[in-house]
């Protein structure tokens, strides 16, 4: 749920990281979080087990700039990828006003994919919102593997609604900014949209 | 489009004062209003000491984790945690279903004080947070960013 407060002049929107376990979606926000100046971000919570496997959630704040005189400000969440987290994940996609899908590219991943793809659906579907119209970007991480699938074979799997992807190596920063850009451009369209 | 909560000056004005009166007559030392999504909405007190914007994402989902215990046992919520320190305490509950009250308090008060304290203002913020909720509803609330052009958009990223 986008928040305008007029009072201190600022837009909150909140965008959630969603994929399988292991895919990159806490690499995407280190990386981010390591290349963005400190007058643009806040602290980043991991809250994870000691093998650092993602437990609840991870969180960073920015702030990208202003828009109409206020100050925009995305908090990036990402959920808990292993299967057995699934009440948690739901939590965190509550009032979420954008979606990032990372996809890992391995071909042996791919039903992992195909499950946490119909696992937010269904949580989507359950939140009130739909797939087919919230502001989302897929991802297709970890291309530097020699076992990644063809880009082709992994969109017409994962992405029939032909929502913008992009190809990544969240390791290594490779597609992580353009990433973040383009969801957070579609979350503020999608303001604009329903402004009345 | 997803739903939007549009906080204007009056009520922020009279969130506020609810959260500095909550200080002084429950001799807290910080006191935040957050919205169930872990959005800050307001604070009295000594807020800037601690990473507010940090505070109010963990208690959300805090508040979020606990809410799902609570069904998990057949309860619609548990709406008071406690969580008590060896210096500081925090007494954090639900109000009115939609946003949550903050109280940090050291020895200068008590839990019963708080509790107290909290239940009374508790009554005036889900007043407020009612005419919020329908203000945000009303056409013009968002009208201003109909303007939004795609070149405002994009001189958020340069290159």
């Amino acid at each position: 749920m986008v928040t305008i407060n007029y009072a201190q002049r600022e837009i909150h929107c909140k965008i959630v990281y969603y994929g399988p376990g292991l895919c990159g979606k806490t690499t995407n926000l280190k990386f981010i979080y390591d290349k963005t100046s400190p007058k643009v971000k806040g602290r980043m919570i991991s809250l994870a087990t000691e093998a650092e496997r993602t437990l609840f959630f991870d969180f960073l704040p920015l702030s990208l700039g202003e828009i109409k005189g206020f100050r925009t400000r995305f908090h990036l969440y990402t959920v808990p990828g292993q299967v057995f987290y699934a009440a948690s994940r739901k939590l965190i996609l509550k009032n979420v006003d954008g979606v990032v899908f990372v996809a890992d590219s391995q071909v042996q991943r791919m039903e992992a994919n195909q499950e946490s793809l119909d696992d937010l659906k269904r949580n989507l579907r359950e939140e009130n919102l739909d797939i087919d119209s919230i502001p989302m970007v897929i991802q297709y991480n970890k291309r530097d593997l020699p076992n990644a699938a063809p880009t082709a074979e992994m969109s017409s799997l994962l992405n029939p609604w032909r929502r913008p992807e992009f190809l990544a190596t969240a390791t290594t920063g490779y597609g992580v900014f353009d990433t973040l850009k383009e969801i957070s451009k579609l979350v503020l369209q999608n303001i604009r949209k329903g402004a009345r | 489009m997803t739903a939007t909560l549009v906080l204007y000056d009056d009520e922020f004005r009279r969130i506020t004062q609810v959260c500095d009166r909550l200080v002084r007559e429950a001799n807290a030392r910080i006191v935040y209003v957050i919205d169930k999504n872990g959005q800050l909405l307001a604070s009295g007190g000594d807020a800037d000491r601690v990473d507010s914007t940090s505070l109010a994402s963990l208690v959300a989902g805090e508040m979020a984790a606990t809410g799902g215990l609570a069904r998990l046992i057949g309860e619609n919520d548990f709406s008071v945690l406690f969580h008590e320190g060896v210096k500081e305490n925090l007494h954090i509950s639900l109000v009115g279903g939609r946003v949550i009250l903050v109280v940090l308090f050291d020895k200068r008060s008590s839990l019963g004080l708080v509790r107290l304290r909290v239940k009374k203002c508790a009554e005036e913020l889900v007043q407020i947070i009612d005419v919020l909720l329908q203000r945000s509803q009303m056409p013009g609330a968002t009208a201003q960013f109909a303007e939004i052009t795609d070149d405002d958009i994009d001189n958020l990223f340069p290159e």
